[in-house]
């Protein structure tokens, strides 16, 4: 097996959540280099799509924002902002988007904050805000997180809630009047969490190598269920080629 | 229409006309393309004042027109540069420090509140944000909305579907419409009547556009209006809808104009540093707003082989190639 770096394996690890046909909704960075890899990988019939309104855009170069001119070239629509949050609140083509997202903060069930830290009138710190992250987490089918594994990041209360995952529980987003659907698994610098269809609470199903369930849940701040975790399967040589050649060879992001 | 028709003025005479201390105002573009950069350096430099300011993702031009001191109350959804700026750095700033109002609403609220100005609606529906403290936050409370009748009196308001469970849709958000005193978009190509075409995505250009009581139009190129006639496809903003043209070349510099020029990225990486100390902001207030009295005049002081630099590629619509870090 070839070496490869935490950022590969957890890019890789998010190329394994699309599937053939999944509208892609990403952001920039490892994200956009995910649903990248997943095409030449595990879904060469995906879309990449941002929020901006760029469709199945062609990326020679890494855009660093979504918008960035590079999503604008070659692309099978040029939509607007109207038309990409549209398509996801569709109740057709929604349905087919997965979306991938991070935040500052993530509770046990999913639900995000990327608005501030503190009182929201005077925050401790202020972060970027929702954007279409919101949007994003309201409406499609599923969503992947990325996110680092910190105490102050797992948290058990949100300083802001910005994002809807699971609410609080199973009955959490009908109850809120929230489409079906809602965050399905988390990508850390560590390990991988899912949530359980019963409880829709956050447990983890594999850690990295070199890393143990206990000290992934040391940098945490609420407790999930570490029974079922397995070791994650590495990255193959296969995966890593595609994703170091095809995707990223100036390694921009890697 | 003859030349008497013409709404070409100057970008200081524009400013000085449509923008007065407290307006409620909105800028096109997103994060780091297509801002009207070039109108938002002639606002900070005529010391505008207490504007309320109405963005979704516009970035660069928002955080230079905090940083400025020009801005009294912002609505927002994301405040960010892509890599050159995850949070903006002036924004954060005034927000930590109390500096100024401000609320939160998603990029798709923000989308239907200036298509529902737009359209002529006060309010549209949603299902974003059920659930969420955008819901539950209110950056403005409800005895400041009740006194000041450019604030709807709530933020936004969840309602039980009118029409029971047709379209398996039980709550819906219903976001309140803008109407923003002026908006300022910038475009590859208008006419002198103010006929428009954006090339590359348009965001919420062209609905922030038609929302605004006035808009200025800042255009890379004054065209005949043949030349955008003869492929009215591609245009998106009638004359009626513009009060000024404005022609500025560059005029979204240092943020990307597709088919033109990229965002510079030496010059954003300097606005980082500068934006991060208030001593060097001050610095860089002076040198490059202040100090330059057009925007011609801040492009001299760049060097001219960045600038041809960014140049776009023909083929891609972007500079090809650029070095980027």
């Amino acid at each position: 097996m070839s070496e490869y770096t935490l950022r590969e394996m957890m890019t890789i690890a998010a190329v394994r959540e699309i599937n053939d046909g999944d509208i892609v909704f990403c952001g920039t960075g490892i994200s956009m280099l995910a649903a990248m890899a997943a095409k030449h990988i595990s879904a060469p019939d995906s879309f990449i799509f941002f929020e901006t309104g760029a469709i199945d855009s062609k990326l020679e170069e890494v855009p660093l924002a979504v918008g960035d001119p590079r999503v604008m070239y070659w692309t099978a629509v040029n939509g607007s902002l109207a038309d990409a949050f549209a398509t996801m609140q569709n109740r057709f083509t929604g349905r087919q988007v997965v979306g991938i997202m991070g935040a500052a903060q993530i509770d046990i069930y999913g639900n995000l904050n990327s608005t501030s830290i503190g009182d929201y009138h005077r925050p401790k710190v202020r972060f970027p805000g929702s954007g279409g992250a919101c949007d994003v987490a309201s409406f499609v089918n599923r969503t992947i997180i990325f996110m680092s594994l910190e105490k102050r990041k797992f948290v058990r209360t949100l300083d802001y809630f910005t994002s809807p995952g699971w609410i609080d529980g199973p009955e959490g987003r009908k109850k809120t009047g929230l489409p079906d659907g809602g965050p399905s698994v988390v990508i850390t610098n560590m390990g991988i969490f899912r949530f359980s269809s019963d409880s829709r609470k956050m447990y983890l199903d594999s850690y990295y190598p070199d890393v143990t369930p206990d000290r992934i849940l040391d940098n945490m701040e609420f407790v999930v269920d570490v029974v079922d975790a397995v070791p994650t399967r590495p990255p193959s040589d296969n995966e890593l080629q595609i994703l170091r050649e095809k995707c990223d060879p100036q390694r921009l992001i890697l | 229409m003859g030349a008497s028709h013409t709404k070409v003025i100057d970008l200081k005479s524009a400013i000085e006309t449509y923008v007065p201390d407290g307006a409620h105002i909105s800028i096109g573009g997103f994060t780091i393309n297509r801002n009207p950069m070039a109108a938002v350096y002639e606002i900070i430099r005529q010391h505008k004042k207490g504007l309320h300011l109405y963005a979704h993702s516009n970035g660069q031009g928002v955080d230079e027109l905090i940083g400025a001191g020009c801005v009294a109350r912002l609505e927002i959804a994301y405040a960010g540069s892509g890599r050159f700026a995850p949070t903006c750095i002036r924004f954060r700033k005034a927000i930590e420090r109390g500096d100024i109002g401000f609320e939160d609403y998603s990029n798709y609220q923000m989308t239907l509140r200036f298509m529902a100005g737009a359209m002529g609606v006060p309010f549209l529906p949603t299902r974003s944000g059920l659930g969420t403290d955008l819901i539950r936050q209110w950056g403005f409370q409800k005895t400041e909305r009740q006194n000041d009748i450019k604030l709807p009196d709530e933020k936004l308001v969840v309602l039980d579907n009118p029409f029971g469970t047709w379209a398996d849709t039980p709550k819906v958000v219903l976001v309140p419409a803008i109407n923003p005193d002026v908006t300022i978009i910038h475009v590859q190509k208008a006419d002198a009547d103010g006929l428009s075409r954006i090339n590359g995505l348009p965001f919420v250009d062209v609905e922030q556009a038609k929302a605004s009581r006035h808009l200025i139009v800042t255009c890379e190129e004054l065209v005949d209006t043949d030349e955008l006639k003869s492929d009215p496809d591609r245009n998106q903003v009638p004359p009626f809808c513009v009060d000024a043209v404005v022609h500025v070349p560059w005029g979204a510099f240092p943020t990307a104009c597709f088919g033109r020029y990229d965002y510079d990225p030496a010059y954003l990486n300097h606005y980082k540093q500068d934006a991060a100390d208030d001593i060097r902001y001050k610095k860089y207030l002076q040198n490059f707003i202040y100090g330059p009295e057009t925007h011609e005049q801040l492009l001299a002081k760049i060097n001219p082989a960045q600038l041809d630099a960014i140049r776009a590629d023909e083929r891609t619509g972007y500079a090809t190639g650029l070095d980027r870090r």
